[in-house]
């Protein structure tokens, strides 16, 4: 299958991340050539395998349901690029 | 005393023990070449201030008890670093200060060591070059036209230009074992699972593995024993006992089985490279190790799987860079929607985008199971083969890329010839295992070759003991003039 312009604003848009319209052409171009190669994987037939979840031969461990960590809300706002004292700021959401 | 940073880790480790050099000169002469190699840009912060107060605490205080006793390390600027800026190659996290350390990390200081400087990489270690990286291209010392490999490339480079007595790195589909090969140095992908994933800037969370990048086997050996280990914060952390790599390493492989897959003769490969791989194989063949033809037959299919499946995790692990919570944020749009479209536009490079924009067409609705669950499938494929082999070998020997050190500039404008690069590391890491690349001699134009040898799931002591006795036997040694200094 080919991707062409439209669906490739299309996946951006999911992505949320907007794509220059002089870069377009260019982009169509490599993602087709890398579909192209990744549907070699088209040639195997594959209809009676298992699909892998998991390389380690161990589930996944659960731990207890407790607070183990906690009260640190300057450290994570510390990084934050426009916050006030408590909270994360975001441009408005709700006219 | 001036040449004390040509070498190897254990030598150093030697040296301080026996107060031959104190850990505050050692930093010193590190400092120096550092400051000597801005052009090989292999670093991008330096934490210079803290690490000589680092030597001088350790020299008062001297514990030598400890495996990294008193040594200045730098790091790959994927592993993040409390209270120093870490980076990940990306516009997107240029002002990111953790306010916590990576437990790999955490490991290596708590045997002694202390940080020197955060090294350059690809961009979100998406790269086999290092020219994805936002803070611009490492130089391989090798030649100054040269990349030194990615994702791991200010790694490789400071490595291999003594700016470092050792270095970790992260590999996802190569990114430590083909710069390793490029730079002439050894670089070893641990088991999924062996060293934490906490604190590591992530990629691809099924595929991505820490690991050691030093001079010689057995200073891998003393890495990977320092960084490895269980860790609660990670769900997928083997719980097993730590190994003494270092204490165990044995040069005596005599009788072991070394598989030689045939699959990995490709079309168009250089001559060098077969010739290079009879040589490894004579070489373990005279310590008596018994050679075994084996197949792999889903090899040609690791690599489409490997630009699914990483893609697809990509996509997932970096919607968390949004703009709200941490990292660059676009000052253009009107709206939430739009802030976060800028945002990432702005912040992410171009390598970066195309790989998420993969990873959200193949999990799309409607194309899942023609792109993903396939690439899961053939997986599977791919683990079964390896699974199988090891039945019948202890080991794998093929080489570690296809080609040496290319030029800069030279795979940019084509992606899939870059991927390319990865066509031998990437099936190890599809399928969970340990590879070690070691420097195995030089192509016709004087740069380093490195041979790959892939073992079983946990089972890193005996391809570290079979690199062992082939770095006595390879005659293999690294001679870089210091042309940029």
């Amino acid at each position: 299958m080919s991707l062409d312009k439209e669906k490739i604003k299309h996946v951006a848009k999911l992505a949320r991340i907007s794509v220059d319209e002089a870069k377009v052409d260019s982009l169509t171009k490599d993602l087709n050539s890398i579909f192209k190669f990744i549907e070699q994987l088209n040639e195997l037939n594959t209809d009676k395998v298992e699909p892998l979840t998991s390389i380690l031969n161990q589930s996944l461990r659960s731990r207890k349901d407790e607070i183990s960590d906690g009260k640190i809300r300057e450290k994570i706002l510390k990084n934050s690029p426009k916050k006030n004292e408590e909270f994360f700021v975001v441009p408005k959401v709700i006219e | 005393m001036s040449n004390i940073t040509n070498q190897s880790l254990s030598e150093i480790l030697e040296s301080i023990k026996s107060k031959k050099i104190s850990s505050l000169e050692l930093t010193q002469a590190y400092i120096k070449n550092i400051e000597n190699a801005k052009k090989l840009n292999a670093f991008v912060t330096t934490t210079f201030d803290q690490a000589l107060e680092n030597a001088k605490k350790f020299d008062n205080k001297p514990n030598n008890e400890q495996l990294l006793s008193g040594v200045p390390l730098a790091v790959k600027d994927l592993f993040c670093t409390e209270n120093v800026k870490t980076m990940a190659g990306s516009n997107i996290l240029n002002n990111f200060v953790p306010s916590y350390e990576s437990t790999v990390t955490k490991n290596l200081w708590n045997n002694g060591a202390f940080l020197l400087g955060k090294l350059n990489c690809d961009e979100f270690a998406m790269g086999s070059s290092n020219e994805t990286s936002f803070f611009g291209n490492v130089i391989n010392p090798i030649g100054d036209h040269l990349v030194p490999g990615g994702s791991s490339g200010g790694s490789s480079s400071a490595l291999a230009a003594d700016l470092t007595p050792a270095t970790i790195g992260t590999d996802t589909g190569g990114s430590i074992r083909q710069p390793a090969s490029f730079t002439g140095t050894v670089g070893l992908k641990p088991t999924y699972g062996l060293c934490s994933r906490w604190g590591i800037v992530a990629f691809a969370s099924s595929l991505d593995q820490a690991g050691p990048m030093t001079k010689t086997v057995n200073d891998c050996s003393i890495m990977l024993e320092a960084m490895s280990g269980f860790d609660e914060k990670d769900s997928t952390s083997i719980n097993k006992k730590k190994e003494t790599y270092s204490k165990n390493l044995k040069d005596n492989i005599k009788g072991l089985k070394i598989g030689i897959p045939k699959e990995y003769r490709v079309d168009n490969m250089p001559k060098e490279i077969d010739e290079l791989w009879e040589k490894g194989k004579k070489i373990l063949k005279d310590l008596g190790a018994q050679l075994i033809d084996i197949s792999l037959p889903h090899t040609k299919y690791a690599l489409p799987t490997y630009y699914i499946v990483a893609p697809a995790e990509a996509s997932s692990n970096l919607a968390r860079y949004d703009g709200v919570r941490y990292g660059y944020r676009s000052q253009k749009g009107k709206d939430l929607i739009e802030m976060y479209e800028n945002t990432r536009s702005e912040g992410f490079g171009d390598e970066v985008k195309r790989r998420i924009l993969i990873g959200t067409y193949v999990l799309s609705s409607g194309y899942y199971d023609a792109y993903y669950l396939k690439a899961q499938k053939v997986r599977q494929l791919i683990k079964k083969d390896f699974d199988d082999s090891f039945t019948k070998v202890d080991a794998i020997l093929t080489p570690s890329t296809p080609s040496s050190a290319f030029k800069i500039g030279e795979k940019t404008n084509d992606p899939v010839s870059m991927y390319l690069n990865d066509i031998f590391t990437v099936p190890v890491n599809l399928a969970g295992l340990p590879a070690l690349s070691l420097p195995a001699g030089l192509d016709k134009q004087g740069y380093p070759l490195g041979l790959q040898l892939i073992g079983k799931a946990l089972d890193e002591q005996k391809i570290l003991n079979i690199g062992y006795a082939f770095e006595k036997n390879c005659g293999y040694k690294n001679e870089i003039k210091k042309w940029w200094s």
